[in-house]
């Protein structure tokens, strides 16, 4: 089926006019239409997390999400974190805490952060555990990630 | 020939799209999943439910004490809402496991009940709520099944195409009630059941059992309901009661083989679950609290 559907989405604010077909994936539209490349492909199968983004900022895993199911939505992805030159604490806490190696998990675990705490603002260690369990890291042993985003948590007022 | 996808912006509207042939998607998390696995293509015509909200997004208080839960209310809502934590507290439980925090999300009710899984983690606990579920269509009248009614086999339901499961209806509970639902599983998140069971009971005012219900995931066709449990009325919640259930629960069983786990293993575990599972609908019958979900309580996947 690739009839071709015409919609709005608006991602990090900006509104986007998408012509994409139908069965489309969100994660597709995001890096080769939108053109915004710092949501990652990892399985392709809803399993990793990297290709997390928030739909009215709620996390979605972008990869198994069809692209169309947003239309007229708010779409938010890394790229729409940061103000201008400065980093968001979730960003600037990775950095602080390590916790980005490769960095390949490190968009889709900011996101799924960023989801918790807007819903958690003082999340227990149990609940950082959870609210990242959608999200998979292959080199950093996931406690430097831990500690980051308890350390964000912890500043925020 | 209906438009390939369509929004709809009303029940009426899907009702008529599923009368001219489409399917519904609401979160997609069975549907676009499984057709980029490859386990069948998406549907020709897709009419998406996920925007009528107003519609089907709401949990309510009936004045006769049942619970009405609208099919796109989602996993998150279902494992946080009060009502539904106080009241249904089995499908809270089973609503908790479910994938990561994105598909709680994305993932409704309606969707689990009707892609029909036999590991569905919503099923057992709604067997042994006694939930129904109401299906609508654009040509006849509402149709209320009982969900053994519903359920025919992994995937295959008595819903016609063009009936909309528009909601479920779970019936007032009785003093001194309780329920819990369990899972085994390997790895505490985006997990399938390995097994998992559902108990529901009710208590006299000296805590003996009045009724009980147990239901088993992923160890038949169908999300099992376990029978020969009215037998139980009467006696105390001790060990002996907990090895029959244990027992009727693994002989009733009828699992597969798989990569997952041996036909023995799963007989065996799913006896196991079913113990825990009313071992914590007893707990809470008496007024003790214990969390959701209760996988961790009861010595599953507890943090070292
Ligand atoms: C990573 C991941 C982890 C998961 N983990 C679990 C888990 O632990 N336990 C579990 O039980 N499930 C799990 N699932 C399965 C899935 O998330 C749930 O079954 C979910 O509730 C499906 O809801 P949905 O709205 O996404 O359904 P959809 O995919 O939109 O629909 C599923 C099916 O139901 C039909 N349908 C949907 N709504 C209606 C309606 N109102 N009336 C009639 N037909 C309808 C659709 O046509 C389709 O056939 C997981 C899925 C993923 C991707
Ligand atoms: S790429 Fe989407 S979950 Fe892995
Ligand atoms: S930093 Fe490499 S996968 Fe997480």
């Amino acid at each position: 089926m690739n009839e071709k559907l015409s919609y709005q989405v608006t991602v990090n604010g900006v509104a986007f006019d998408v012509d994409a077909d139908r069965d489309a994936n969100l994660l597709s539209l995001l890096r080769d239409q939108v053109g915004l490349t710092g949501t990652k492909q990892g399985c392709d199968d809803c399993e990793c997390g990297a290709c997390m983004v928030l739909v009215d900022g709620r996390p979605v895993n972008s990869c198994s999400y069809l692209a169309v199911q947003t239309g007229g939505r708010d779409v938010t992805t890394i790229e729409g974190l940061a103000e201008d030159d400065e980093l968001h604490p979730i960003q600037q806490a990775m950095l602080d805490h390590a916790g980005v190696q490769c960095g390949f998990c490190t968009p889709g675990m900011i996101m799924s952060a960023h989801a918790l705490l807007e819903t958690t603002p003082k999340p227990s260690i149990e609940e950082i555990r959870i609210g990242l369990s959608g999200n998979l890291c292959r080199c950093t042993g996931y406690q430097s990630i831990l500690n980051a985003i308890g350390s964000a948590a912890n500043a925020a007022d | 020939m209906s438009a390939s996808f369509l929004q709809a912006a009303s029940v009426d509207e899907a009702l008529a799209a599923l009368d001219a042939g489409a399917r519904p998607i609401a979160g997609g998390t069975d549907l676009v999943v499984g057709a980029r696995q490859g386990k069948a293509p998406l549907p020709a015509a897709l009419v998406a439910i996920d925007r009528l909200d107003d519609e089907l997004g709401s949990i309510s208080d009936n004045p006769d004490g049942s619970l009405t839960i609208g099919s796109l209310v989602n996993h998150l809502r279902l494992m946080s809402e009060p009502l539904v934590v106080e009241r249904a507290t089995a499908l809270a439980d089973g609503a908790a496991l479910i994938g990561s925090p994105a598909t709680r999300n994305v993932g409704t009710i309606g969707g689990n009940v009707m892609n029909a899984s036999p590991a569905m983690d919503t099923g057992a606990a709604l067997a042994v709520l006694g939930a129904t579920v109401h299906l609508r269509s654009a040509s006849g009248p509402d149709r209320i099944l009982e969900l053994d009614e519903l359920w025919t086999g992994p995937g295959t339901t008595t819903a016609r195409p063009d009936e909309l499961c528009v909601g479920l209806s779970l019936p007032a509970r009785p003093p001194r009630s309780g329920s819990a639902y369990l899972r085994l599983e390997y790895r505490r998140a985006m997990e399938i059941a390995v097994v998992g069971a559902a108990a529901s009971i009710s208590l006299s005012a000296d805590n003996l059992v009045e009724t009980v219900s147990i239901a088993l995931t992923a160890v038949a066709p169908t999300i099992l309901a376990v029978e020969g449990t009215a037998a139980l009325a009467g006696r105390a919640v001790d060990t002996n009661l907990l090895d029959q259930v244990a027992a009727l629960a693994s002989e009733q069983a009828r699992p597969i083989a798989d990569l997952r786990a041996s036909e023995r293993y799963r007989r065996h575990t799913v006896g196991v679950m079913a113990r825990r599972a009313l071992e914590a609908a007893a707990e809470r019958a008496q007024g003790i609290k214990l969390g959701v979900p209760v996988n961790r309580n009861k010595g599953i996947g507890v943090s070292l």
